[in-house]
């Protein structure tokens, strides 16, 4: 019996076709993308244009643009763009390449983790993967088809860039290289996304974990940069370092993408490897035996909202305590040159202790602003519980609705507390080595709290967003516009009101900055009024799911 | 006074009018089965009673109060099972049905341990490695286990195997024992025989039909089919008769609740033999309703 039963089962080869139907894939990704694909290209290829535009026009003459490029060759000049080659002989070619190019490379790695992600993990967390292996799908048709719609992707960001380039006015070559220079760190970008949709079950903790690297890769070279003109070691250890090194509109070299390329081949072998030892819904970390029963704490809107965001604020709190550690590391490279000669203490302002100070004091600012894209993913958290129906469950519990909303900004305000107090004391400590001074820690870490009302306020305007049901992107839109003015503002040669009216300027840079209460006040004023705002508009609305 | 207590309901997503004057009453006690096609505007008019949604028009009273403005305070009172029932992945069974029923405030720990054994539910798994029905049996739980005077429960079982919807059947029936009220919207209509004394049947967002299941069957016609030799159309003229057909040496034919007693006279006078007459299953009352044949 047992014999004719097996005679007649048909063998199946191993692993039969794993990429079956991946072309399939690939078209219904091209057609779910079109749009989502088409804003991001135009956006990045028109704000090259734009920004080109701009400094060839704020940059008419060559004493202009000598003194843009000493602001580069600053400390913080350099962490936020680049190594500084060509600052000698400033032109839009090398400003192109040393300022926009680490930022657009950052922004297209995003762009290409992201869509790996929610085409493999997120649809694999929705159980949509499901339906989709089981058709006449290879096994590794669904992570190979995100990455080809990457390298689509990056593909015609790259060419859109180049493009935008050469309509400036820059030479050929240049352009080429700052275009595949950027496409290629998106492709780094994609693989690791990759790898990270196969560690964890959640799509949003593989982007998390994916923008966390990508966000470390750009500080680490930043770092690199201040460390020595040109590069250092440091600055060798990220591939958005790699492409910056091609020296485009300089020196031209391609040899440097070639190691970015290499990097994306061995991360997207690393994530088929990982792919092939797991289950189709499963991480890689063993599923364990939780609590059978909730602990005592576990009993408001407050503590559950907390217990949802503890993993989030943990991987925040480890994010910012590295950057801050690296970033205050800093203050050694300008007190070394200080030492060298101390003629240029008087050109950077006084004595060295308030150089010093002023620079923790704007890293602080800095990852202020990071702490504020925590507090409005954190309070946005509300609209996915609604989205998700878990909103209707717990109003339904008999929790009422400010209380609900309110959870979600209190525990926001207060994990973004505690991540500006960790910044600021991780910045104290990097620079500790450098200043000898350990009582900086604690300065710094009590001096970061002055940002808190800033951050709240953004946590309000999103939960006003939330409670009017307009579309996030309307919050992101401020946030962004708010940090790139914030960042950039100074070397971007905007009018000082704006540079001013800024939100993360209305609070004093403290320490280095005395304590300005009437204006610390004035913030905290708005994030109330934001935030009672979005309290009662969220009383009066119909809940969509 | 009804526990809940609606009158020409309206609510309009943009230019879809989910709610068009929709009529419902449950009495304190009963367990009421509230019925309709899909998009008929159940769940709508659930959610507008749990004062997640305001309705935009007609009056609207739960346990005596307003859902929209007294939501909070009457949602002590009342327990609700969604249709579609999302947890959160990272909290296992346990920990949800405990937040659930913390958040909610009143309710009876012994019960609780007592409910997740009934439904076999292991509570130390995350919610994320549940399957619909356990993420059912999670709400059940939490709803069941609560002091609430009202349960609203909106297709409860559509995600359970056959021997815990007779489990979820027990249960209620042993909340309706207790004196609570249970407003239950199903599709399983063999459970709303077996719950409801009452069920109020919905299509397009009206009320098309109301009462006990005893009065609904009354409205409609018994089939009776009889080996006879009478004439057909002597059996048609008969006042109440309908729908007469030969089919060999048996008839067929459907009759009034109110003209059966003469009917089944004549067939006796005829000399009938074999006679089945069989009540309209609930099944075919549904259907006809629903598609709106029988208005």
């Amino acid at each position: 019996m047992t014999a004719v039963t097996q005679a007649r089962t048909p063998v199946v080869a191993p692993d039969p076709r794993p990429l079956a139907g991946t072309g399939t894939l690939v078209r219904v990704g091209l057609r779910r993308e079109r749009v989502r694909l088409a804003v991001w290209v135009a956006v990045l290829a028109g704000l090259l244009a734009t920004f080109a535009a701009a400094l060839q026009q704020a940059y008419p003459d060559a004493a202009a643009r000598q003194g843009r490029a000493a602001i580069m060759r600053e400390p913080s000049g350099a962490l936020l763009s680049g190594p500084g080659y060509g600052l000698d002989d400033y032109w839009i070619g090398p400003m192109v390449a040393n300022e926009l190019l680490g930022m657009l490379a950052v922004a297209v790695a995003l762009m290409s983790s992201f869509l790996v992600v929610r085409h493999t993990r997120a649809e694999e967390e929705h159980g949509r993967l499901d339906l989709v292996l089981a058709g006449a799908v290879g096994r590794r048709a669904p992570l190979v088809s995100a990455l080809v719609l990457a390298v689509l992707a990056d593909a015609a960001v790259a060419l859109a860039l180049a493009l935008a380039l050469l309509v400036a006015g820059l030479p050929l070559a240049g352009s080429l290289a700052v275009g595949a220079g950027v496409g290629a760190v998106g492709l780094v970008g994609a693989a690791l996304a990759a790898v990270t949709a196969q560690l964890t079950w959640r799509a949003r903790a593989a982007n998390g974990l994916a923008a966390a690297v990508v966000g470390l890769a750009f500080v680490v070279r930043g770092v690199g940069d201040v460390r020595q003109a040109g590069g250092s070691a440091l600055s060798w250890a990220s591939p958005i370092g790699w492409v910056q090194q091609m020296r485009a509109f300089v020196d031209l070299r391609w040899w440097p993408l070639l190691l970015v390329v290499v990097l994306a081949g061995v991360l997207v072998a690393v994530a088929l490897g990982l792919g092939r030892q797991r289950d189709v819904g499963a991480g890689l970390l063993p599923e364990r035996s939780g609590r059978a029963a909730a602990s005592p704490f576990l009993r408001s809107p407050f503590a559950l909202v907390a217990r949802l965001e503890r993993g989030a604020v943990v991987g925040w709190a480890a994010g910012l305590a590295v950057m801050a550690v690296l970033t205050g590391s800093l203050v050694e490279g300008v007190l070394d040159s200080i030492a060298a000669d101390p003629a240029l203490a008087a050109a950077f302002g006084a004595t060295g202790d308030d150089v010093v100070l002023g620079m923790l004091s704007a890293f602080v600012g800095f990852l202020a602003m990071a702490v504020t894209v925590f507090a409005v993913v954190s309070v946005l958290r509300a609209g996915r519980e609604e989205a998700h129906g878990r909103t209707s469950t717990v109003l339904a519990a008999s929790v009422g609705r400010p209380a609900w909303l309110g959870a979600h900004l209190a525990v926001a305000v207060v994990a973004s507390a505690v991540l500006l107090v960790l910044s600021g004391a991780a910045v104290g400590a990097g620079a500790v080595v450098a200043t000898d001074d350990p009582a900086l820690v604690g300065r710094l870490a009590v001096a970061a709290l002055v940002h808190l009302p800033v951050v709240a306020a953004f946590a309000g305007l999103a939960a006003l967003v939330h409670a009017v049901r307009a579309p996030t992107w309307t919050v992101w839109v401020v946030v962004v516009a708010c940090v790139v003015v914030g960042l950039y503002g100074g070397l971007l040669d905007l009018p000082d009101a704006v540079l001013d009216a800024v939100p993360f300027a209305l609070v004093p840079a403290a320490p280095a900055e005395a304590f300005d209460a009437p204006a610390v006040l004035g913030v905290t004023g708005a994030a109330a009024l934001l935030s009672a705002g979005a309290l009662t508009a969220y009383r009066r609305r119909d809940l969509v799911a | 006074m009804p526990v809940v207590d609606v009158h020409d309901l309206t609510k309009s997503f943009g230019a879809v009018r989910a709610l068009d004057h929709l009529d419902l009453s449950v009495e304190a006690g009963e367990v009421h089965g509230f019925l309709g096609p899909n998009g008929a505007g159940k769940t709508t008019t659930l959610r507008v009673l749990l004062g997640l949604i305001r309705a935009d028009g007609g009056t609207a009273r739960v346990l005596g109060a307003d859902p929209w403005a007294d939501a909070v305070a009457l949602h002590r009172r009342t327990a609700y099972v969604p249709g579609d029932v999302t947890l959160w992945p990272q909290l296992t069974g346990g920990e949800t049905v405990d937040l659930l029923l913390r958040l909610h405030g009143r309710h009876d720990r012994r019960r609780r341990d007592e409910l997740l054994e009934r439904f076999a539910l292991d509570p130390t798994r995350r919610a994320r490695t549940y399957s619909k029905g356990n993420r059912q049996k999670v709400a059940l739980v939490a709803a069941l286990a609560s002091e609430a005077e009202l349960l609203v429960l909106d297709e409860p079982t559509s995600g359970l195997d056959p021997l815990m919807e007779l489990v979820f059947q027990e249960c209620v029936a042993e909340a309706a024992a207790e004196g609570r009220t249970v407003l239950l919207s199903s599709h399983v209509l063999a459970e709303v025989e077996r719950l409801c004394e009452r069920v109020t049947i919905v299509r397009d967002g009206r009320t098309v039909l109301t009462g006990s299941l005893a009065d609904l069957r009354a409205l409609h016609r018994t089939s009776v089919s009889a080996t006879t030799a009478a004439d057909t159309a002597a059996l048609a003229a008969l006042p109440g008769v309908h729908d007469v057909r030969r089919d060999g040496e048996r008839v067929q034919l459907s009759v009034d609740d109110d003209a059966l007693p003469a009917l089944l006279a004549r067939l006796a006078a005829d000399g009938a033999r074999g006679l089945v007459a069989t009540p309209p299953s609930l099944e075919e009352l549904f259907v006809q309703q629903y598609a709106g044949a029988a208005r």
